[in-house]
């Protein structure tokens, strides 16, 4: 992680690559370019986030598990934690490489749904009192808003034209299937950030939820004695 | 199951009927929207293509306010219970989206026979995709909508939480369809917009297949 972070501000961007620290020129992206070491990969870590807090919902549905509804919940946090943090790089890039904050392209309407997806879970949530009800109906909304995901990312990058890569104004091919244009040592850097920022979801998963299960024993117990 | 789910919708029709109480507040509803649109616009010239827009903002506020009846009243009377005992969750979500769905269609057609009325410039091309669209549309917005219904029904703050919740299901359905009305009323042949119309489709019988799957974990509680 922190190899990530010290690689991904301090090497330099030369238009040819002399030596192993430095990285190519990318055409139209220039300096700009360091942000993908982390706008991606937050992205990235948002999308596992959720795919988690889904399969739990799924599992609670089917177990009746009180702490699969917890560990779903923990990990929707997270998600929605990264996913700000996702939209907010994102933005920023966007200023600067597209000129405006916001500009309703595909990537960008889709992550938007996603807050507002989980906005609506977490109010969901706060508007049910009795624990089992709460966890049941938001773990059948959970599910729910997930099969709407396929529509976000596969088909609204084809009917809308977009500035992302892999949307319908890109010439290399529009899809959800991307071309890579980074080179060596900058694609290690760039999966090496995946995998440091999966790692940092499981720690921040671990301890969140764990947290949140001893909170729900402690308040049992209470009420018990 | 068919039977006695049109029992349960000629049960809610009949209770709706004797107390005309939700037709009548929707028909005023849709009237007062249409007319804060209208002033709201007042003597500006607006372009053809936002009045398609527009009018799908207000059929999805009006389904907000008019849709969640059905799992609301019954919420409402006490009546869960009895329901519960005496129906599979199945029947009960067939007999609901039957309602929802006549209710949904007749507000819709109410809607779009002001609108064509009091806005010229809405004016539609293609007549016919228009009504494809149109159908499939409400089928889409019934579905999700009764789904979410029964969700909120069993929560505080109802009449807030269920735009909320339904807004981000119906979103990819909304955008398809303000699109598909645009090029609806600039004239458009079936071919061009084939795949637009197998996504309304296939929105509509996800939901729906879903919406049976998962209608029974809402319904025990």
């Amino acid at each position: 992680m922190s190899f990530v972070i010290v690689a991904g501000f301090c090497f330099p961007i030369v238009p040819v690559p002399a030596h192993w620290y430095q990285f190519p020129l990318i055409p139209g992206l220039e300096e700009k370019a360091r942000i993908i070491f982390f706008h991606v990969p937050t992205a990235w870590l948002t999308v596992i986030a959720f795919f988690f807090s889904t399969y739990f919902s799924a599992k609670y549905l089917r177990n009746k598990d009180w702490q699969d509804d917890i560990k779903a919940y923990a990990s929707a946090q997270i998600g929605m934690v990264f996913c700000i943090l996702a939209t907010i790089t994102g933005s920023v890039w966007a200023k600067f490489n597209w000129g405006s904050f916001w500009n309703w392209d595909p990537r960008e309407t889709s992550i938007f749904a996603l807050l507002l997806i989980y906005g609506a879970l977490f109010a969901l949530r706060s508007a049910l009192d009795n624990e089992e009800k709460r966890a049941q109906l938001s773990a059948v909304y959970n599910l729910i808003s997930f099969i709407t995901v396929p529509f976000f990312i596969f088909i609204m990058p084809r009917i809308m034209t977009g500035l992302h890569p892999g949307s319908a104004g890109d010439e290399g091919g529009s899809g959800p299937i991307v071309n890579f244009k980074m080179n060596g040592n900058m694609r290690i850097i760039f999966f090496a950030s995946l995998i440091a920022f999966t790692i940092l979801y499981y720690w921040i998963y671990q301890i969140s939820s764990r947290t949140l299960i001893l909170i729900e024993k402690n308040n049992r117990k209470l009420i018990e004695e | 199951m068919l039977k006695s789910s049109l029992a349960l919708f000629l049960k809610d029709v009949y209770s709706e009927l004797r107390t005309r109480y939700a037709i009548n507040a929707l028909v005023m509803f849709i009237i007062v929207t249409i007319s804060v649109i209208l002033f709201s616009i007042g003597n500006e010239k607006i372009s053809d293509f936002l009045t398609g827009g527009l009018f799908w903002v207000v059929i999805f506020f009006s389904a907000m306010s008019g849709l969640s009846r059905g799992f609301v009243s019954e919420e409402e009377r006490g009546t869960v219970m009895t329901l519960q005992l005496t129906a599979k969750s199945s029947v009960v979500f067939t007999g609901k989206l039957f309602f929802n769905l006549i209710l949904g269609f007749s507000m819709n057609i109410l809607i779009a026979l002001l609108y064509a009325v009091v806005f010229d410039t809405f004016r539609i091309s293609s007549l016919g995709i228009f009504v494809c669209i149109f159908i499939l549309g409400n089928i889409g917005l019934a579905v999700s909508s009764t789904l979410i219904a029964a969700i909120i029904s069993k929560a505080n703050s109802k009449g807030t939480l269920y735009p909320v919740l339904s807004f981000p299901i119906l979103l990819p359905l909304m955008m398809i369809l303000v699109d598909l009305t645009k090029s609806c009323m600039g004239g458009v042949i079936l071919q061009e917009v084939m795949v637009e119309i197998a996504i309304l489709v296939c929105y509509d019988i996800i939901m729906l297949a879903a919406s049976y799957l998962l209608f029974e974990f809402i319904w025990e509680y």
